[in-house]
């Protein structure tokens, strides 16, 4: 009689490598940016209900992340920054996640559906399929614009949670997606103008490699030059203000120099200065996203007070 | 007194079978949540206590009250 004693398995997977499949850090960005759709929603939300469906939006985004991670454990094992992940590192098996994947995926959404509405569950599982389906198994490896269709999935929080308070979708919500899926790629590019990726190694077409460095710098000035109408846009709209205005032309004049900068320079230039400018550029995007969100919470703090806004 | 032996694999899988069972509560604890916050949403229970099969005088109409 064979005995399948637990010497056969070294490891056990513990809670917190299922909790890494999730991509914690991807998690809080979305948490923030969809309690912000969500706040700034002229419908009030229950607490208690604005708290469940945050926490089905994180655990909807964080499935994605392990549905993300089940199929690319392929490239995530031939790349440093990756290899470590809970399925290559082998503390995780594939099918486990996969199935947690799926299986939040589905509370997520049925509890979202149940909490709220249809229209904030449709989106919240239209988003997890986009990521999943549309931008990791089939765009990442097909075209080096994945990162502009990847953007998209990560615009979808504020729109959900906008929806989750008026049970509809309004230009407010939509310039927020907006504000995000064009921030994205000059924010990534930016990135990977200064860290020496293997993307190229694990088969994952990459602007800097495909097009070259000095077509990034490009792209960077063109989507930066799309992103200032937009940002500036959702300030003369319901949920905009003085407040949002002045951060936002203050923080455009900024990524939009930041941008224009990288765009001037060559790679002789880069080596110099050890892409100074680039890091600069990357940490300023990141400001320029929490500064936006973070003023369009603080007109609707201000319009309680019948203070923010434009009336 | 035990009535099961302990096997070595319960022992590994503590922290992830307390980390579920945490999980589960959490989900209950949600639901309820929601249940009862969805309840009082409703306002008058009256609405849907209408529905009931059982007759009610309560919930009969007044004469002359325009109801």
């Amino acid at each position: 009689m064979s005995d399948i004693s637990a010497s056969d398995t070294p490891y056990e997977a513990s809670m917190g490598d299922y909790f890494a499949l999730l991509k914690p850090r991807v998690m809080s960005l979305v948490v923030f940016t969809a309690l912000v759709g969500l706040l700034v929603a002229p419908v009030p939300v229950h607490p208690f209900i604005g708290f469940v469906a945050i926490l089905c939006i994180a655990v909807g985004a964080g499935a994605s992340g392990a549905l993300n991670m089940w199929w690319d454990a392929d490239i995530d094992a031939r790349m440093k920054r990756t290899v470590n992940r809970p399925i290559p590192s082998g503390r995780v098996a594939p099918g486990e996640a996969l199935g947690i994947g799926l299986t939040l995926s589905g509370f997520a959404i049925a509890l979202l559906g149940l909490a709220t509405n249809l229209l904030a569950a449709f989106l919240l599982a239209f988003t997890i399929f986009f990521y999943a389906v549309i931008y990791s198994m089939w765009l990442k490896r097909a075209t080096p614009q994945n990162i502009v269709i990847g953007g998209a999935a990560g615009a979808f929080p504020p729109m959900i949670g906008w929806a989750v308070a008026t049970g509809g979708v309004g230009i407010e919500s939509v310039l927020m997606f907006a504000l995000i899926f064009i921030w994205t790629p000059p924010h990534f590019w930016a990135l990977a103008l200064f860290v020496k990726s293997d993307y190229g190694n694990a088969g994952v077409p990459m602007l800097t490699e495909t097009h070259g460095r000095d077509a990034t710098r490009r792209h960077v000035i063109i989507y930066t030059l799309l992103l200032v109408p937009v940002a500036i846009g959702l300030g003369f709209t319901s949920i905009g203000g003085p407040v949002y205005l002045a951060v936002a032309v203050w923080m455009n004049a900024w990524f939009l120099k930041g941008a224009f900068d990288i765009w001037r320079r060559n790679d002789a230039a880069c080596e110099a200065d050890y892409h100074r400018v680039e890091i600069k550029v990357f940490k300023v995007s990141l400001y320029y996203l929490f500064a936006h969100f973070g003023a369009l919470l603080i007109e609707a703090a201000l319009r309680l007070y019948d203070i923010g806004g434009w009336s | 007194m035990t009535f099961r032996e302990e096997h070595e694999l319960h022992g590994r899988r503590k922290g992830r079978n307390y980390g579920l069972g945490l999980i589960l509560a959490g989900l209950i604890a949600l639901v309820f949540g929601l249940t009862v916050v969805k309840v009082l949403e409703l306002g008058d229970a009256a609405k849907f206590e209408r529905f009931d099969r059982v007759v009610r005088p309560q919930i009969i109409p007044q004469e002359g009250t325009g109801e």
